[in-house]
């Protein structure tokens, strides 16, 4: 794939996360017998690929310089939506697949309608769409409804084996073209190119004729999508739809995006880089999981600290660039300064 | 030079006005091919308004504009730029975070069967880059990793990638050096051969005079006149924007130069060897009650460094200060003001005025603060404070509890400055205190610098206008590069001497 | 254009305290209107007993969260981590009071296992310790507060499970139950825990210098600093006494369910909170900010969830309202919105053009 042109230093972060999750795979390598094989890797996908689909929504969101925290709650309206639809109303999954995407879509359209036109803050505007999403989850059914409908069954117990045994499921499959088309979306497209813009300068953008507006209407539409898209990945999982399901989630997609190297002041941030912040927490799981004694809200505490550490590495990082002159304003005198702070050897002059 | 009589871009009328306020009103404005055209008015003129009608950012209640043959309404800038009418801002308004070639490109992307073409986008980028603008650089880096100039440059080159047939320069050079100013001239100038109606606005008169091929003036929302620059000189270029004040600042008898009498003085504030490595070298400075101390030197010379450093706000690694004898090292703001030292900064917006707090509490804020917490200064107190300082400094508002938001930016000065002389300094430091301000204001507070030096006050004055520098200061330093060269006294302080200094520098004479 | 900001009525239409007591007495209305019994008082065991007794009681956790928060946002920041440090305080208070049957004389008694105020001590200090943590991260490390208190806010709950050892600890010590459920001069006990919170905090900011420093900070720090104000001081105080206020929340917390889950302990305490405090028009950009209206964007919140119980409606709708309730408040907060709706009723803010160099 012809990759864009870039100097080694914006990738940085990128090669961070990629380190760290080799580390933590490694770890738990040498902890764990059986936990170096393929299938235990690709098992991380399985498990995962709920919230790795929506954690590149959030991505996208968080580039643009906003956040979305209805994900967890528009994931689980869908998995409710759809368990009511085929179990209670007898709808074909053919039916029912479209109007679940659709449910998470109007919900981002809305909210992002109203964070451009009403120059909202999405933090709140989004926690009332948790809250929405969460309430007529609830006003569906208080329990959960098991989902009995063949086709899905079938869905959830199929194993696509690869050429070397092992095997996915659809679910994968889905995660999989989800990450080929965001890659695409985020590099190739003007769309994508337009959400950097927004996140690295929303003004800018819009005085450069950007079509702003339309654009973060668009991402936030697109988050709700891609939470519909893990919710009904989650229902192929969980085979129930329940008020429940993916609690917490949008911070565990927020976890995947940050660690990815997703800056949350906005205008950085690559897919390939949530997919591995992804696979991280998944690792982070096994590794407790294979541990067996240990409870599972230690990893709550796990990823609060990782997330602490790659902040604070995210914020040195940042300030550091502020200092060492990435075009500061007003000193047109960059280059002057160069030739004082290059014959006191305190930068190197080859560093712009 | 105009080759046809008729003009590219015609705005005859154009009326705009505010909830109590209006902008402009029946403003014409014309602009032929391959001239430039300056735009000149004090703030409040309603130059940045006629803009912001042209490029569709706001809609005129009366008048029409006609761009060639026909006419047009400007919806938004991005109707505004598919019209042929692109904008340079004074804040380069890019993004950082993409490449020069997306900055450049953005919207209007090359795409290969379906996707971006990246090394297409490259090309077309560097090609533009340098046959317009004469700038060779690696187009698919950081537009951060760049000076503002080649910033502005990537501006530029982005207004002129889609046809554009006009270019609006909005206060272009307020950032830049003087070389940095000259390639911006020249490019101007090819722009200008290649037929472009370029519309160019700025408080440099100097600039203007260089540049220009005529001068419309804006002054109270209305049409002064257009003028072409050769038949206006500059005096009356400055009467017909502001009227008689400038004459007054003109007959204002120059300040004497330090004396010998006062160096035997002991200096309220003497700095020795100051300075930090990466950002300013150490220097020495002394400053005596009843005494203006200039700072001069370019953009980028140190100059608010210098002051930032003095106040606190920038730690030194060297040296030390001793205020009225006493040997003592200053690592804070708090510390400086107890020391009896006040500072206007030279971002009122970012550094100075707290905008949604009202002018009372910015006045007293800083008295508040050195009283500590728990010795709140009653509101009844505030008010008095507060009034009794809009009334000395002349500060043009309706009441103490305005927002300061609302104040223009003269008046948000003198608040800036009220907060100061509560405090009843002995050191003050202005760091460009008359930017943005309208010739009015800025006589104001030059004489009010004068005579707060005859109360007693030691002043730190740093403005980059060597001509006020020259008429308020008994002592003029001179930095380059971080370095404080000179020290200019007596017949030495004139323009010549000055930019002598920083031109060639004085290797021997540091400090 | 209608001028209506210098009649007396438009002043008190564009105080901002003005809409919050507006959509209060709305509520009240529908439920004197469809309600009934709504403002029943009766005195039942020596003390007030009512609907409108049962809401000022249960609304005292959120209000309290929401005192210290405001100040939080006034500075430019927030703290979504109160709800696990209300888990933390409960946990530790459960953890030392608990309760040992212990035999006195002839009778059975529940003691505590450490003093109750000491207990009480505790659970206030560890959230104070808490609130040290967000506020060195945010005034030290200058990190962006959402991602500053979201670590706590993933972690915390670890660390409430950590305190209990994954158990639900029950408390049994009696005296303890008088902080959530008990009365005082027929008025339930919280309210008064509220009073005093409140009181305590209007005094420090508006009869000391603190309110005009949090306020100046908010809107623009570094002038601040260059007026000689220290911001990383006060910004960490302010987390600090914002998550003491959570402590103090997570004690009656502790005391109405006479126990401490680490797990669901303050769930969703955080959105209430924060709602309470956009209710009572302090902007979440920070600057100036509004104590009362926070006390009654919380009893807002609290009367909107029992009037929903009241009228017979499933609870599930609650989630469903408050979230209609944060899209009002936010369009109402909304510039454009009121542009476009109340046009010339708006009350001006200002005759300029402001900022623009016109």
């Amino acid at each position: 794939m012809k990759m864009p042109v870039r100097l080694n230093r914006k990738f940085l972060p990128l090669t961070v996360t990629i380190l760290l999750f080799l580390i933590m795979y490694g770890a738990g390598s040498m902890l764990y017998t059986g936990f170096f094989s393929l299938q235990v890797f690709l098992y991380l996908l399985v498990d995962n690929a709920f919230l790795g689909i929506t954690a590149i929504g959030m991505t996208f969101v968080i580039i643009s310089g906003g956040i979305d925290l209805s994900v967890g709650s528009v994931m689980a309206l869908t998995t409710m939506i759809s368990a009511a639809l085929l179990e209670k109303a007898n709808m074909s999954p053919a039916l029912v697949i479209p109007i679940a995407l659709l449910s998470g879509s109007t919900l981002g359209f809305l909210m992002g309608s109203m964070i451009h036109f009403f120059k909202a803050q999405p933090f709140i505007v989004t926690l009332g769409g948790m809250f929405l999403a969460r309430g007529l989850c609830y006003i569906i059914s208080i329990d959960s409804i098991s989902i009995k409908n063949t086709t899905y069954e079938a869905i959830s117990q199929a194993r696509i084996h690869l050429p070397t045994g092992q095997f996915i499921s659809v679910n994968v499959l889905i995660y999989l073209l989800v990450i080929a088309g965001a890659i695409y979306l985020a590099h190739y497209t003007r769309f994508g190119r337009t959400i950097y813009a927004i996140g690295g300068s929303e003004q800018s953008a819009v005085l450069m004729g950007l079509p702003v507006g339309r654009t973060k209407i668009l991402i936030y539409t697109m988050s709700g999508f891609l939470s519909s898209l893990a919710g009904i990945v989650m229902t192929f999982y969980m085979l129930s739809g329940y008020g429940l399901h993916a609690k917490g989630m949008e911070m565990d997609a927020i976890f995947s995006a940050v660690v990815g190297g997703t800056l949350l002041t906005g205008g950085v941030g690559y897919v390939a880089g949530t997919v591995f912040g992804t696979l991280i927490y998944g690792t982070i799981q096994s590794i407790i999981t294979f541990q067996g004694t240990l409870s599972s809200w230690w990893t709550r505490i796990v990823i609060g600290l990782l997330i602490f550490v790659f902040i604070l590495l995210q914020s040195i990082f940042s300030s550091r660039q502020k200092k060492f002159g990435s075009g500061d304003t007003r000193s047109g005198g960059r280059k002057m300064v160069k030739t004082v702070l290059a014959s006191a050897q305190i930068i190197d002059p080859e560093k712009k | 030079m105009q080759t046809t009589t008729r003009p590219l871009l015609s705005m005859s009328g154009i009326s705009k006005s505010f909830p109590g306020v209006n902008a402009l009103t029946g403003v014409n404005f014309r602009l032929f091919a391959g001239e430039v055209h300056a735009l000149m008015g004090e703030n409040g003129a309603g130059k940045s308004t006629l803009i912001k009608v042209l490029t569709g950012v706001y809609r005129p209640e009366k008048g029409e504009i006609v761009l060639g043959e026909a006419q047009i309404w400007p919806e938004s800038p991005q109707h505004a730029q598919s019209l042929g009418i692109s904008t340079v801002y004074q804040e380069v308004n890019l993004c950082p975070n993409l490449t020069v070639a997306e900055n450049i490109l953005i919207g209007r992307e090359p795409m290969h069967r379906g996707a971006i073409d990246w090394k297409e986008m490259k090309n077309r980028a560097e090609t533009l880059m340098f046959e317009k603008l004469n700038v060779d650089l690696d187009a698919s880096r950081l537009l951060s990793s760049y000076s503002i100039a080649i910033q502005q440059m990537v501006a530029i080159a982005r207004a002129l990638y889609g046809s554009s047939r006009i270019l609006i320069l909005d206060e272009p050079t307020s950032s830049l050096d003087e070389t940095e100013v000259d390639q911006l001239f020249s490019v101007i100038k090819r722009l200008k051969q290649e037929g472009l109606g370029i519309l160019f606005v700025t408080h440099f008169l100097d600039q203007t005079y260089r540049i220009s091929d005529r001068i419309t003036v804006l002054r109270n929302g209305e049409l002064v006149g257009e003028f072409p620059t050769a038949t206006l000189p500059k005096l009356e270029l400055i009467s017909k924007m502001i009227g008689k004040e400038y004459v007054e600042l003109e007959s204002m008898p120059r300040t004497s130069s330090r004396t010998d009498a006062t160096d035997q003085r002991v200096p309220y504030l003497h700095i020795e060897g100051y300075g930090r490595r990466g950002y300013l070298a150490p220097f020495n400075l002394s400053l005596h009650d009843h005494e203006v101390i200039g700072l001069a030197g370019l953009l980028g010379s140190g100059r608010t460094e210098m002051a930032k450093m003095i106040f606190g706000i920038e730690r030194s690694d060297t040296g030390q200060c001793s205020i009225d004898g006493r040997k003592m090292r200053i690592g804070s703001p708090k510390e400086a003001i107890d020391a009896g030292i006040g500072f206007c900064p030279e971002d009122r917006k970012a550094e100075g005025i707290i905008e949604e707090l009202t002018v009372r509490e910015n006045i007293i804020l800083a008295l508040q603060a050195q009283n500590g917490t728990f010795r709140f200064l009653s509101r009844k107190k505030q008010s008095k404070i507060a009034d009794e300082y809009i009334q000395l400094l002349n500060i043009s508002t309706p009441s103490a509890d305005q927002p300061i938001g609302n104040l223009s930016g003269g008046n948000q000065q003198k608040v800036i400055l009220a907060r100061w002389l509560v405090m009843n300094p002995k050191v003050l430091i202005l760091d460009e205190p008359t930017r943005g301000i309208d010739v009015g204001a800025k006589a104001e507070i030059q004489k009010l610098i004068l005579k707060l030096c005859s109360e007693g006050l030691a002043i730190l004055f740093v403005s980059s206008e060597l001509d006020e520098v020259l008429r308020v200061s008994n002592l003029i330093a001179v930095l380059r590069d971080r370095v404080k060269i000179r020290e200019l006294t007596g017949t030495d302080m004139n323009e010549q001497v000055i930019l002598q200094a920083i031109a060639h520098g004085d290797e021997n004479a540091r400090q | 254009m209608q001028d209506s900001n210098t009649g007396r009525l438009g002043r008190i239409t564009a105080s901002k305290m003005f809409w919050p007591f507006v959509v209060l007495g709305l509520i009240l209305l529908f439920n004197l209107i469809f309600t009934k019994g709504f403002f029943n008082l009766d005195i039942r065991d020596g003390h007030l007993f009512g609907t409108t007794i049962d809401i000022l009681n249960r609304s005292a956790q959120i209000m309290i969260i929401a005192i210290g928060l405001t100040l939080v946002i006034a500075t430019h920041g927030i703290d979504i981590s109160v709800g696990s440090v209300v888990a933390i305080s409960a946990a530790m208070a459960a953890l030392l009071i608990g309760g040992k049957l212990v035999l006195r004389g002839d009778v059975q008694e529940y003691v505590t296992l450490v003093p109750m105020p000491v207990a009480i001590l505790a659970a206030v200090g560890v959230a104070g310790l808490a609130g040290g943590w967000n506020g060195l991260l945010v005034s030290r490390l200058k990190i962006q507060p959402i991602v500053a208190t979201l670590i706590l806010m993933v972690a915390g709950r670890g660390v409430a499970q950590l305190i209990t050892s994954g158990q639900i600890i029950t408390i049994y010590y009696k005296p303890f139950f008088f902080l959530g459920n008990g009365f005082l001069f027929g008025l339930p006990f919280t309210v008064y825990i509220v009073a005093v919170v409140l009181a305590f905090t209007v005094f420090m900011t508006r009869r000391t210098a603190l309110g005009l420093y949090i306020e100046s900070i908010g809107v623009n720090p570094t002038a601040s600093r260059y007026s000689g104000i220290k911001p990383e001081r006060i910004i960490f105080w302010v987390y600090v006494f914002g998550s003491i206020c959570a402590g103090i929340a997570g004690l009656i917390v502790a005391s109405n369910v006479k126990s401490a889950d680490g797990n669901n302990a303050g769930d969703l305490f955080e959105l209430d909170a924060i709602l309470a405090v956009v209710l009572g028009g302090t902007s979440l950009n920070g600057g100036k900010f509004y104590l009362g209206g926070s006390v009654i964007g919380a009893l807002i919140i609290q009367s909107l969830t029992t009037t929903i119980y009241a009228q017979g409606v499933p609870p599930e709708i609650t989630l469903v309202v408050k979230a209609l309730v944060v899209f009002a408040v936010t369009m109402l907060q909304s510039e454009s919105f009121r542009k476009m709706v109340f046009g010339r009723f708006m009350p001006v803010a200002s005759a300029t053009p402001q900022k623009e160099s016109v």
